[in-house]
């Protein structure tokens, strides 16, 4: 068997993978028709490439069907519980930098800091009879941050896209979200709190622990991780 | 909605229609959600006692704490005691606003926001820049900012006005707040941990009575035979992990298994009758044990 490498598997993350690869005299393809989903690899012997979506990395890598993988901080740790102890990080690749980061209204002229947002939540559940709502997809990420800075009385609502809308129709209160630049926040009319930097995350490579290695399996990382380090 | 445990749904059970007093035990699954440990079980058995009682709540209390240590007997547990109804007696006889007071009373059980805004309280925190330019304003803000969401205008105006109220309120005395540190601090055997809360009771005499209870309870103990002498007592026990207590809290820990949860664990919570009761409300204090836990310690003893 060889060394299988999950790498994302369109757009942007994709090309730059390759492209951080490529630079390291490890060139990564795919094979066959734009929409086949594998590729090979030249350059290192005996590895596999497998295009997925970035979203299922870690959870292969988890499951140990992949040996290794490109993927966001963000997406690990908010999928995987304990993730030092499934996964190992290799490399941070330097691109697909992204903020998990907490935002309001830019109205809330009262509101900055964790503190506040701790007290107002307090007085809205008074007032509105129901929890501060926070969207997000996040879900882990967001409640153990918040937990660890003891902020209480809010929930999080789902939202798997268009989070920033959800203020303006009411479906939540404020939002806990990827942002590179800050643009969509400040075209929602939404403001980051000062301290509510939640997670820096960038494109990563990671290596399974859970996953078998046979000597040939070894060999490959060997090899890999020397040009990487080199 | 599957239950975290019987607490809740025994109370409310027997404030619809409970004989008094009444004393309950039960057996059942109760669900967790994991999220941080998948090794903990999502489901697991739960075996508990409740007692309502008004005449004789020190008894009560040690009757419970009496009751699971019996069933304990044998294993290698050590017993933690504490009682959250001190510190918020402390909380309560601050001399300070009453907005202050809720607000910390809100945070006893979560120590790092406790900690943030007794520095904040105490004067001791900087504010930050975008505080001071919001309170050196005066009357209502009309800001550029378009308003939107739930949280109206007049809730942002008001948390405002608040906040300038705050700003003009003295600080908490310096020897309270030392006090109430002292007093979070305490972490001794029972007849130490009395001594020294005796003394700090001289700059914080609201604790008083709660210091009173605890020792009517001492002595309900020690009727039923617990070594009160070689007891633990920690005045900030029971802050981060058991929510609706508010007075006696106590557990029992596998000492040669810290990556376990407590094998027992209860308390009072007189409060909890008194939100779910609908202006109802009954002294009330309970315990729970682990009967999958015991076994597995049994089995590794033999």
């Amino acid at each position: 068997m060889s060394l299988k490498l999950g790498v994302p598997s369109k757009g942007r993350l994709m090309e730059k993978t390759f492209d951080w690869f490529a630079r390291r005299g490890v060139t990564l393809a795919r094979t066959g028709s734009e929409r086949e989903y594998a590729g090979a690899i030249e350059g290192v012997e005996g590895m596999e490439l497998v295009l997925l979506s970035a979203g299922e990395i870690p959870r292969e890598l988890a499951a140990g069907r992949i040996h290794l993988g490109v993927t966001g901080t963000d997406l690990v740790q908010e999928k995987l519980p304990l993730w030092e102890q499934q996964l190992q990080e290799l490399e941070p690749l330097g691109f697909g930098h992204a903020d998990l980061i907490l935002a309001v209204p830019q109205c809330w002229i009262d509101v900055d800091t964790l503190d506040d947002l701790d007290a107002v939540a307090a007085s809205f559940r008074l007032q509105h009879g129901h929890r501060l709502r926070i969207a997000t997809k996040y879900h882990r990420l967001v409640r153990e941050f918040l937990t660890e800075a003891g902020v209480a009385d809010y929930q999080l609502v789902d939202s798997q896209g268009a989070t920033e809308g959800t203020v303006k129709n009411e479906t939540a209160e404020m939002v806990a979200d990827i942002t590179s630049t800050g643009e969509t926040l400040r075209a929602n009319h939404l403001k980051l709190l000062s301290d509510g930097l939640v997670l820096q995350s960038q494109a990563t490579l990671w290596r399974s622990r859970t996953a078998q290695y046979s000597s040939e399996e070894r060999a490959a990382l060997k090899a890999l991780t020397g040009l990487i380090d080199g | 909605m599957l239950r975290p445990d019987f607490t809740v749904p025994v109370v409310q059970m027997h404030m619809r229609e409970g004989a008094e007093p009444a004393r309950y035990t039960y057996a059942g699954e109760v669900f967790r959600r994991q999220e941080q440990d998948p090794d903990r079980s999502s489901e697991y058995l739960q075996v508990g006692y409740e007692v309502f009682d008004r005449t004789d709540p020190a008894g009560a209390d040690a009757e419970v704490f009496a009751l699971i240590a019996l069933q304990l007997r044998g294993l290698p547990l050590r017993a933690a005691t504490g009682d959250i109804g001190i510190l918020m007696a402390a909380v309560e006889g601050l001399n300070t606003t009453t907005k202050r007071k809720s607000a910390l009373m809100r945070h006893i059980w979560r120590p790092r926001r406790f900690r943030s805004l007794l520095d904040r309280y105490a004067g001791r925190s900087t504010i930050p820049e975008s505080r001071l330019k919001l309170l050196s304003s005066e009357g209502v803000l009309t800001g550029s900012a378009t308003v939107l969401g739930k949280r109206s205008e007049a809730e942002i105006n008001a948390r405002v006005d608040l906040l300038r109220a705050d700003a003009a309120a003295p600080p908490i005395a310096e020897n309270e707040i030392l006090a109430l540190e002292a007093l979070m601090a305490v972490r001794e055997t029972v007849p130490f941990a009395l001594e020294q809360m005796r003394d700090i009771a001289v700059d914080l005499p609201a604790i008083t009575p709660a210091l009173d209870r605890l020792d009517a309870r001492v002595a309900a103990l020690k009727s039923r035979g617990v070594d009160i002498d070689t007891l633990d007592f920690e005045a900030s026990y029971g802050r981060t992990s058991m929510e609706y207590y508010d007075g006696f809290v106590f557990g029992f820990y596998a000492e040669a298994r810290p990556d376990l949860p407590p094998i027992a664990s209860g308390g009072r919570y007189d409060a909890l009758t008194r939100q779910l009761g609908q202006g109802a409300e009954i002294p009330a204090v309970g315990g729970v044990l682990r009967p999958d836990l015991m076994l597995m310690l049994e089995e590794g003893q033999s």
